[in-house]
């Protein structure tokens, strides 16, 4: 199991304080290139904020983030992209009045460095939208391309958030509950994505999900989080069977509590 | 070729069509369609104005930046082809120094209060721009040795934009065509060329990147954009339209001042004509630009007529009479925005 190999990512008692509420306390925590690790915790416990410390959404308190052992910790998000660190939001955050495919044409544009292209006509640049429209064919929006994002129901919204996030082409990917809200037949074709990310030995993936079986047949590694601390670390069997997590999680959660969703 | 020229953007409605092609000859036929001194001005004008308030759209309804220092960076340019003019009456040399020193200040001066201001809230960096803008127009009404001060500055053109230059001997549909209207060749062919610009810069990769910083500058920072940078640089660019409509306005005018072109009554006129002609759009701009300034040179003398003629009634005389033309230009403008919200082109393209 252990590997010789550094970790792509790590971060080192990363904290961040808001007000006297430290809503990520010290977290400490390496994450090896093609591997899946599941963040699970009740809500509130600071995943989200985890992951907004890791992608430069919010400035650390104290700690570090580190990205192929170099530190990022003072880096703005922007930057933080552009080396390579991608994520999905948990409350869909798409650009709301553009359509589905320049949402992920722009995301695609970025990747190539071609913003500070004033004088050419954005619809000439063929490649781009190509590409943007391959992301979309993978998340099965491509009927929907020319829609306003807006327009678009809830679960498609999530879709695109994830096409979004593909087409940054990063190493490392965070999806937050990338499922919440998604109809049962639309969860699926999530899955089989974050199955496929998984299945490229290059990529890093982090995963806030909260269907205990996504995680155990998604997983390599589950981590929990309680009141924005690190409270267990190990294989899915392992974690799960862990009392603490039964008591702050599974006791309530794992039976019908879900199935709504 | 018209797709090229105009960038793909175009009017996407057969009214918003037909009235840009008749804004554009009527504006490329103003000598021989509107002869005399007045119309000639009203339609350069508009031309410098169309230059201007799609500048400020290209902030505004673009980027989603409000600023209050467009005038001050059009009384740049203005004020650098005056001042040169002035050290050298009627030469060409002095107008391209003039060009090139009013752009540099113009752009430099953007570039410096977006890199200090647009990262932090969009009301601290109009407090700001307002701040800098009145300080400017102090600062120019101060170093009246350089600017003519609160006077202004009237200097002489080269001879060819001047009256007494005769472009041909014999008249052309009946016009004599002087250096007057080789001048206004000079404003409408610039202000055109300037207009596609900015319509190739809005349809650009970059300009893409700007209505996505304008719809959600979170999600546009996390795909790796840098929005400080990009709203810098489109501050920068909007600064240097300006000054290039400000120094449009210094040759047409042959006299800069403060009252011409720094005040913050130009200001609200270009916010008005941005809103009503629709923001984000630029076709908006052109639109608005020429609906409120035939209203506000021809609304008054027809409210004159107005006036005189239904003298005696009781009150109405007064309401229609020639200083009320704001009010009512008001009015006007409040039920533009309560009927059309997305402006005359957001209408149109419904
Ligand atoms: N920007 C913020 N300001 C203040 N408190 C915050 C902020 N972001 C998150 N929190 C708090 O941090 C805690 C963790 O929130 P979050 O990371 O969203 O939890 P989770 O994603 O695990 O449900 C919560 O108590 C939340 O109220
Ligand atoms: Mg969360």
């Amino acid at each position: 199991m252990t590997t010789p190999e550094p970790p792509v990512l790590e971060t080192r008692d990363l904290t961040i304080r808001f007000g006297g509420h430290v809503a990520v306390d010290h977290v400490s925590c390496a994450f090896q290139r093609g591997t899946l690790t599941a963040i699970v915790g009740p809500n509130g416990a600071g995943k989200t904020t985890y992951f907004n410390l890791i992608s430069g959404q919010l400035p650390a308190s104290a700690g570090s983030v580190t990205l192929y052992g170099e530190e990022i910790t003072r880096l703005g998000a922007p930057q933080r992209t552009k080396r390579g660190i991608g994520r999905a939001f948990q409350l869909t955050n798409l650009f709301p009045n553009l359509s589905v495919r320049e949402n992920v044409r722009l995301a695609v544009q970025s990747r190539q460095n071609a913003g500070f292209d004033l004088f050419s006509m954005a619809a000439r640049h063929e490649e781009l939208i190509e590409m943007a429209d391959h992301y979309l064919a993978r998340t099965d929006l491509l009927d929907r391309a020319d829609a306003v994002a807006a327009e678009l129901p809830h679960g498609d919204q999530r879709k695109l958030e994830v096409a979004v996030l593909l087409a940054l082409e990063t190493d490392v990917l965070m999806f937050d509950e990338p499922t919440a809200g998604m109809s049962v037949d639309e969860v699926p074709v999530i899955l089989d994505l974050i199955q496929h990310i998984k299945a490229d030995e290059t990529k890093t993936v982090l995963l806030v999900e909260h269907k205990m079986d996504v995680v155990r047949s998604l997983a390599d590694r589950i981590i929990v989080l309680h009141n924005g601390a690190l409270v267990a670390d190990g294989v899915p069997a392992e974690v799960m069977a862990l009392d603490v997590v039964r008591d702050a999680y599974l006791g309530t959660g794992s039976g019908g509590g879900d199935d709504d969703a | 070729m018209i797709g090229t020229l105009l960038s793909g953007d175009l009017p996407r409605s057969k009214v918003l069509s037909v009235v840009m092609v008749a804004i554009l000859l009527g504006l490329a036929l103003a000598p021989f369609l509107f002869p005399g001194t007045r119309a000639l001005n009203t339609a350069a004008t508009i031309c410098v104005f169309i230059v201007l308030v799609a500048s400020y759209d290209l902030l505004l309804g673009y980027t989603g930046i409000v600023s209050f220092a467009h005038t001050m960076f059009y009384g740049i340019g203005a004020y650098g082809v005056a001042i040169m003019l002035d050290r050298m009456p009627g030469s060409w040399a002095a107008i391209g120094l003039g060009v090139a020193a009013g752009l540099a200040v113009a752009v430099a001066l953007a570039l410096v209060i977006g890199l200090f201001s647009l990262r932090v809230q969009a009301i601290f960096f109009a407090m700001v721009t307002l701040a800098v803008a009145s300080a400017f127009m102090i600062l120019a009404s101060q170093l009246s040795g350089l600017t003519g001060g609160e006077d202004g500055l009237t200097y002489r053109v080269p001879r060819v934009l001047t009256p007494a230059f005769k472009l041909f001997q014999d008249k052309l549909f009946g016009v004599r065509v002087d250096g007057r209207i080789v001048d206004y060749y000079l404003v409408f062919f610039a202000a055109l060329a300037l207009f596609l610009l900015m319509l190739r810069i809005v349809n650009s990769p970059f300009g893409r990147v700007l209505q996505a910083i304008r719809e959600n500058p979170f999600r546009a920072e996390a795909l790796g954009y840098r929005t400080v940078v990009y709203r810098t640089v489109a501050n920068g660019l909007g600064a240097g339209m300006a000054a290039l409509a400000g120094v449009l306005m210094a040759l047409w005018q042959k006299y800069t001042g403060p009252d011409t072109t720094l005040s913050l009554g130009i200001m609200i006129d270009i916010l008005l004509m941005v809103v009503i002609g629709g923001m984000g759009t630029l076709y908006g701009a052109a639109v608005g630009a020429v609906i409120f300034i035939l209203a506000k040179n021809y609304l008054q003398g027809l409210m004159g007529a107005a006036s005189e003629a239904l003298a005696g009634l009781p009150l109405i005389p007064h309401l229609v009479h020639p200083d009320r033309w704001l009010l009512w230009l008001g009015i006007l403008f409040i039920l533009s925005v309560y009927f059309f919200p997305t402006g005359i082109v957001g209408r149109l393209r419904k």
